[in-house]
């Protein structure tokens, strides 16, 4: 679950990280008033989950009551597409602050190594431009170091890794202090990364987060009720109907609707699709052990997007059992107004069953494949036919 | 020989009275494991269906002599049923659950390491040597006794790739499945070199996913340290940047963890990646041919 910049911002004030004071607003008489409350000069900033926003006209300093309601109303309601053409993201939210008299920039972050099986703690003077060209241009300027889950972050570790990414002396204390602090709140709210570019110098030579970029692992959101509480629902119709329902599906932007049980075997069903040709509309793993019902979901799900022309189911049986497939696709039949053929490929536990169930219930529209790849090479045809 | 489970294996279930755990802890002891205890805190005494139940894993390593353990306890009690195991002498350890916090397996992880445990998963379907024992979900009915190890971040993946070796007649050592998580127990390169320490497996198959990069790190690691032949097969290639695709760990972020980068690595230490399950289960069988 990704965090918001405001909503990181706070969770950071709960671990003592100071950052600009603000107030969040979803409505231009909101973002004015919060602006008057906050005080001149303050910055109008889009809330939404993609890099680039400044660059895209999201991110607006205010001189007076008459600019930031010009700004929040320019920005509410603006999309704004990520660097590498993500999105696009509808802004529904600004985040009003106070404007900060920056002196210099840094970088810090946090992230979980996941071959190292650490947290890594990355720190560079070069701040405000992305990691990713930090370490291209001037590779020297990243410091990067390991901490061991069961030691933690001391202030001496964090002292030396400020010394040696080059921070200005008198801030040494106030940055490592910072970074014991981030890796607190790294801990403590089950993050699996936090971000601060750029985490700045002010004139008065005090540490500040000027921005935040955290994720939180899904799977822990059952012991941080007040995360859980602001998480939204996605925007898109049928990720959202697919979330109602305990499904894992993905919108993609192709027109061949998809269903795999496991996820490896459903990466695999699109990775095939698209060899043959297709573009798919969508990965959904019914998982393992699916019943009758979350078929009947699945296929409502897949066929309530418009872009699609024909559907794949691709099962191997394991634990998920063919006819328990075969007698959801009957009941979707009946549930479901299908009006795009469905290609299906059943394989593995009771198949042969299954199949002798479809072929009696004689489905219009429905065809069936003996192989994953014969299955991708119909289906892909009957998409495009 | 096998690897992972075996002949040796003396089974004890953690969450042996559960539903699922019973389910699969007694088709694996159908399917001729020894399942020796089941473990579930204040139900010390019981039995399921003939199986001991203690209430702590050391009295079953103690009185059952169990050596290996698989947990199938929920998610948010998972990680202190692996420590459990950890801290009483148990050798494996494979974990089935799925969904698991991350900031539980990171202690966990270095816990395993430092006291010498083994660990399977976590969000894994455990492991299987045909003919001799099978630990976790794997359906056992799609493999059959041979000379090919499998190791698998994917489950249903894996069961594909099987069945198709099977039809062509082949068979395999043992199959492991290691997990969809972020942070599992042990990466490719933990089972390669056991597959490479291995006299019964002539060939390896190694099945990976987007996220990650372990299988870059296994590409360096079969360049300088496997000898037997392996084939890859690779899922992913059309997931987008920045989507969670199931598995918790199947993620592309930002530029890193794509299955081009997994597919080049591999390639570029001379390990053929095939573009399907099919085509990567007849590149197995023809390289095991040639051999």
């Amino acid at each position: 679950m990704d965090l918001l910049e405001y909503q990181g911002k706070q969770l950071f004030a709960r671990s003592g990280v100071a950052v600009p004071e603000g107030e969040p607003a979803d409505t231009v008489e909101g973002a004015t008033a919060a602006a008057e409350r906050i005080g001149f000069p303050c910055v109008v900033k889009a809330q939404v989950l993609i890099g680039g926003r400044g660059k895209a006209g999201g991110i607006k300093v205010a001189r007076d009551a008459g600019e930031a309601r010009a700004h929040a109303d320019a920005i509410l309601g603006m999309d704004i597409r990520g660097p590498r053409g993500e999105g696009p993201f509808r802004v529904h939210q600004v985040w009003v602050e106070q404007a900060s008299e920056i002196d210099v920039e840094y970088y810090a972050s946090i992230i979980l190594d996941r071959s190292a099986k650490k947290p890594l703690v990355i720190l560079s003077r070069m701040g405000g431009m992305n990691v990713e060209e930090i370490a291209e241009t001037d590779p020297d300027a990243l410091v990067r170091r390991h901490v061991h889950p069961r030691d933690g972050l001391s202030l001496d570790a964090a002292r030396s890794i400020a010394v040696d990414a080059g921070i200005d002396e008198d801030v040494v204390e106030g940055v490592a202090g910072i970074l014991v602090k981030l890796y607190a709140a790294f801990n403590d709210n089950d993050a699996t990364l936090i971000e601060v570019n750029p985490l700045i110098v002010t004139a008065d030579r005090r540490v500040v987060a000027l921005d935040a970029k955290v994720t939180i692992d899904g799977a822990a959101l059952f012991r941080h009720e007040e995360l859980a509480a602001i998480e939204d629902p996605p925007e898109d119709p049928q990720e959202r109907l697919a979330k109602e329902k305990g499904l894992t599906y993905v919108k993609l932007d192709g027109n061949v609707g998809i269903l795999g049980n496991g996820a490896g075997l459903c990466m695999s069903t699109l990775d095939v699709v698209a060899n043959a040709g297709g573009r798919p509309a969508n990965f959904l793993d019914a998982g393992g052990g699916s019943k009758a019902d979350a078929i009947v979901d699945a296929l409502e799900v897949i066929t309530s997007d418009p872009k699609v022309t024909a559907v794949l189911f691709n099962i191997f049986g394991g634990i998920t059992r063919c006819d328990e497939v075969a007698k959801g696709i009957i009941e979707a039949y009946r549930r479901v107004d299908m009006d795009v053929p469905l290609v299906v490929r059943l394989d593995g536990t009771n198949s042969e069953e299954g199949l002798a169930m479809l072929a009696e219930a004689n489905l219009d529209g429905l065809h069936k494949a003996e192989t994953m790849l014969g299955a991708a090479e119909m289906v892909v045809g009957l998409a495009n036919g | 020989m096998s690897i992972i489970v075996g002949t040796e294996t003396k089974l004890v279930v953690s969450g042996l009275t559960g539903r699922e755990g019973s389910f699969h802890g007694l088709r694996n002891r159908d399917y001729g494991t020894d399942l020796v205890a089941g473990v579930t805190p204040k139900k010390g005494g019981q039995d399921v269906d003939g199986v001991p139940v203690f209430d702590t894993v050391r009295e079953a390593v103690e009185e059952a002599g169990a050596n290996t353990s698989m947990v199938f306890v929920p998610a948010r009690f998972a990680a202190a049923s692996i420590n459990e195991a950890i801290d009483a002498g148990i050798g494996t350890v494979i974990a089935i659950t799925e969904g698991i916090p991350v900031h539980d397996m990171l202690p966990t992880y270095w816990r395993a390491r430092e006291a010498g445990v083994r660990m399977i998963g976590p969000n894994c379907p455990g492991a299987l040597s045909p003919g001799k024992a099978n630990v976790g979900i794997i359906p056992a009915q799609f493999f059959a006794p041979g000379s090919i190890g499998v190791v698998s971040k994917s489950g249903t993946l894996t069961y594909q790739i099987g069945n198709e070796l099977k039809q062509a007649g082949l068979g395999n050592s043992s199959i492991v499945g290691i997990g969809g998580d972020p942070i599992v127990g042990s990466d490719f390169i933990d089972i390669l070199e056991l597959y490479e320490n291995d006299p019964e497996t002539e060939l390896i198959v190694l099945v990976g996913e987007i996220g990650g990069d372990a299988e870059e790190r296994a590409a360096d690691y079969i360049a300088e340290h496997v000898t037997k032949p392996v084939v890859a097969y690779i899922a992913g290639f059309t997931a987008p940047p920045g989507k969670q695709m199931g598995h918790a760990g199947a993620i592309i972020s930002g530029s890193s963890g794509t299955a081009e980068a997994k597919k080049e690595a591999l390639e570029a230490k001379n390990v053929q990646v095939g573009r399907s399950p099919s085509e990567t289960a007849r590149i197995a069988a023809e390289t095991l041919a040639a051999l």
